[in-house]
């Protein structure tokens, strides 16, 4: 499992919360999705065969929120 | 479809401010004028706009099968435009849109403890190719590896953990380990050096061993932003609450839409569905309360640790580096002579010896008799007597430092006053004695002592409401007597290991106490684990950080006493939020039955019930707190 970081924007409502965090989840190949809201960062664990952190950075900017940089960590 | 979407996002306040004077519009032709019917097209047309951003959002959001609050306001809106209510469906898509300029402004403010610390880390670096290379190139951090060198100047911060490898100067690491005076840390010790620390005089190269958020304060800063987003047991029920509440509520809202015809009654239910302050309510003040924690030097790791601590009646102390310094210092200390010449050339003397004694003398010298130990008698010989002390010549003067054994091999007669010093031993204090030209001039009574803000702290825990306070240590039961008698303590045990303190704090818990257990981090860590919760004196080491529930960054028992009535603060002011949010669910619903609630008022309420408790977090972050200084920078 790698780990994605995305700063995210715009997340002012916690009703954005729970759309990021449901939406995430429901891809394919990822685990467990954490949504900083006060921090506005997203961290989700996925399968790098499975997918990559392009792909969850655009789920959440088609959402509405503007993706200012994603860092991948490789997990152990 | 996303560019438009980008459009409304960029310019949302100006859209914003243009619906309001669209509304303000509207309601004057309506009242003054008895102009309804142009009233009635401005609020169609602020309904229209405001629509197009929620729809957008509620599309994107039902394209990951997600049903949005979005989605709830914009079929509520549509219903209303289709029934010709049109002065509800620009007033509420004003009002939520409002709401959310409004919300995201006094959110910013919340997370403002937050962002102070993280603009203290590092952004840039000078990279450079060798420890001797003087050609540095500017870099973000980001791009930094381990291993490679960095330039630091007097003045700036350090930007990885690190060796020095090159130069030498002092280092202010109160952002690390909250310790006050700068350090003086050199490449022949090829000393430590942590990120976010700075440079206050001196150069340096410094060789990368850790970066980014792998270093100690990037794990500071991790587990604060961590903390900001755990969650409570209460919260975790009001997010699987609100998972469902809002699909549910499109359901009813169906259902009764159908049952009843009542197309009005169908859509006023879809907009009190939006779950507002009972969904930010509790992390509101929970962000608020770890902010505040945060500002003030204490590091709660999660909401859930706050909440345990406001529920602690016992404390428990590990006695060394807890309550008092960990290091040695003159406790008593007789002068035998009328000036302080003795404590000149005592401090001249000491300040050749490496031995850990010696510091302490020199300390006492300059803190309680005010000397200036940049402008001392010069020394002009010194000998290290092994297992006795030093002899040495100052200004003329034969100075001799030691214990019994070297005023014995030096011929001194041992003449103390009174039975004091036997008193000191007693205590476990080791005894120096300092004589000048044959004759004994001072004995200094050297141990670990206090934290000079121990006794202060310990009375206001007591004062906010703490029963039962307790040290334990490994040290023998005379030394631990000694402290406790002069802090008032309720139980004192000595001569414990590290399991027989974790043993003693299950019995505690076995009587019904709440007990939380502060010690440095590493030989405590059963007793840490055992407590209810473990709080750790933060000494800038990741295990400190690790182990425990909450760290006191500045190692100073002063801070507890802050972290105690933090504590409490913040889950009265949760309750207060739990409270203000079920009584606006409650007076929505009885105000939709007894029929003085519609759209546009509902969603009124709504808005207001978060703002008053976003506002309402926002007062713990005004709080004045006592003991303790505010910690800034």
């Amino acid at each position: 499992m790698h780990k994605a970081i995305l700063k995210v924007n715009g997340m002012t409502c916690p009703s954005c919360l729970t759309t990021i965090q449901t939406a995430l989840t429901k891809q394919n190949g990822v685990g467990e999705v954490n949504v900083l809201f006060n921090a506005g960062k997203v961290k989700a664990a996925f399968d790098e065969n499975a997918t990559d952190a392009q792909t969850l950075a655009n789920v959440v900017s088609e959402l509405g929120y503007s993706v200012e940089k994603v860092t991948v960590k490789e997990q152990k | 479809m996303l560019t438009l979407q980008k459009f409304f996002a960029n310019n949302k306040r100006t859209i914003v401010i243009g619906m309001t004077v669209f509304v303000a519009a509207a309601l004057l032709l309506q009242y003054a004028f008895g102009l309804g019917f142009i009233s009635n097209w401005l609020y169609g047309a602020v309904g229209v706009i405001g629509l197009v951003p929620l729809i957008i959002k509620a599309i994107n959001s039902l394209k990951f099968k997600v049903v949005s609050i979005e989605l709830l306001v914009s079929v509520a809106v549509i219903g209303a435009l289709i029934i010709g209510e049109f002065s509800e469906a620009g007033i509420v898509t004003w009002l939520f849109l409002l709401g959310e300029v409004i919300e995201d402004a006094t959110l910013a403010k919340t997370r403002s403890a937050i962002k102070e610390l993280t603009e203290l880390a590092p952004q840039t670096a000078w990279r450079v190719e060798s420890p001797t290379d003087r050609n540095a190139e500017e870099v973000d951090v980001d791009e930094i590896d381990e291993d490679d060198y960095l330039l630091v100047k007097t003045g700036s911060q350090v930007p990885v953990d690190g060796r020095i490898v090159f130069g030498d100067g002092h280092l202010d690491e109160a952002s690390v380990t909250g310790e006050p005076l700068p350090r003086h840390k050199s490449a022949e010790g090829s000393d430590e050096v942590f990120a976010g620390t700075n440079l206050t005089d001196g150069t340096i190269v410094v060789q990368a061993t850790k970066v980014g958020e792998d270093t100690v304060f990037g794990k500071i800063l991790e587990l604060v932003e961590e903390a900001e987003d755990s969650k409570t047991g209460a919260q975790r029920f009001i997010d699987r609450f609100s998972k469902y509440y809002t699909p549910v509520v499109l359901l009813i809202a169906l259902i009764v839409g159908i049952v009843t015809q009542d197309v009005r009654l169908a859509i006023t239910i879809l907009v009190l569905g939006c779950p507002g302050a009972l969904v930010i309510g509790v992390p509101v003040s929970n962000v608020a309360g770890i902010g505040l924690g945060a500002r003030h030097g204490v590091l709660a790791k999660g909401a859930q640790m706050l909440q345990s601590l406001s529920e602690v009646d016992t404390v428990v102390f590990d006695k060394t580096g807890t309550l008092t310094t960990g290091h040695p210092a003159v406790v008593h200390a007789q002068t035998l002579s009328e000036d302080v010449l003795a404590w000149h050339l005592a401090a001249s003397a000491e300040r050749e010896s490496s031995h850990p004694l010696a510091a302490a003398i020199v300390e006492y010298a300059r803190t309680t008799h005010s000397i200036d130990i940049a402008n001392l008698p010069a020394v002009s010989e010194t000998h290290v007597i092994a297992g006795k002390g030093i002899v040495a010549s100052v200004e003329g003067h034969h100075v001799a430092i030691g214990n019994e054994a070297l005023l014995a091999a030096e011929n001194i007669a041992l003449t103390t006053g009174d039975n004091d010093t036997n008193e000191w031993k007693h205590q476990g204090l080791s005894l120096v004695y300092v004589a000048v030209d044959g004759q004994l001039r001072i004995i200094a009574g050297i141990g670990d002592a206090l934290h000079p803000t121990t006794i202060t702290a310990l009375s206001q825990l007591r004062e906010r409401g703490i029963k039962h306070l307790v040290m334990l240590s490994g040290d023998g039961q005379a030394t631990v007597d000694a402290i406790a008698g002069e802090l008032g303590l309720d139980e004192a045990h000595g001569g414990l290991l590290p399991q027989d303190k974790a043993d003693f704090i299950k019995q505690l818990q076995t009587q019904g106490r709440k007990v939380a257990f502060v010690g440095d981090g590493i030989n405590d860590s059963p007793a840490l684990v055992a407590a209810d919760l473990g709080i750790a004196m933060g000494n800038g080491t990741a295990t400190a950080v690790e182990i425990s529930d909450v760290v006191l960054l500045n190692s100073d028992i002063s801070k507890l006493p802050t972290a105690y009535s933090i504590a409490r603060s913040t889950v009265a002011n949760t309750r207060e939020n739990i409270g203000i949010a079920l009584a606006t669910v409650l007076f929505l619903f009885i105000g939709l039955f007894a029929g003085f609630i519609y759209m546009a008022s509902g969603m009124l309420v709504h808005e207001a019930s978060i703002l008053i408790v976003v506002v309402n977090a926002l007062r713990l972050l005004r709080k004045k707190l006592d003991g303790g200084q505010v910690r800034k920078n």
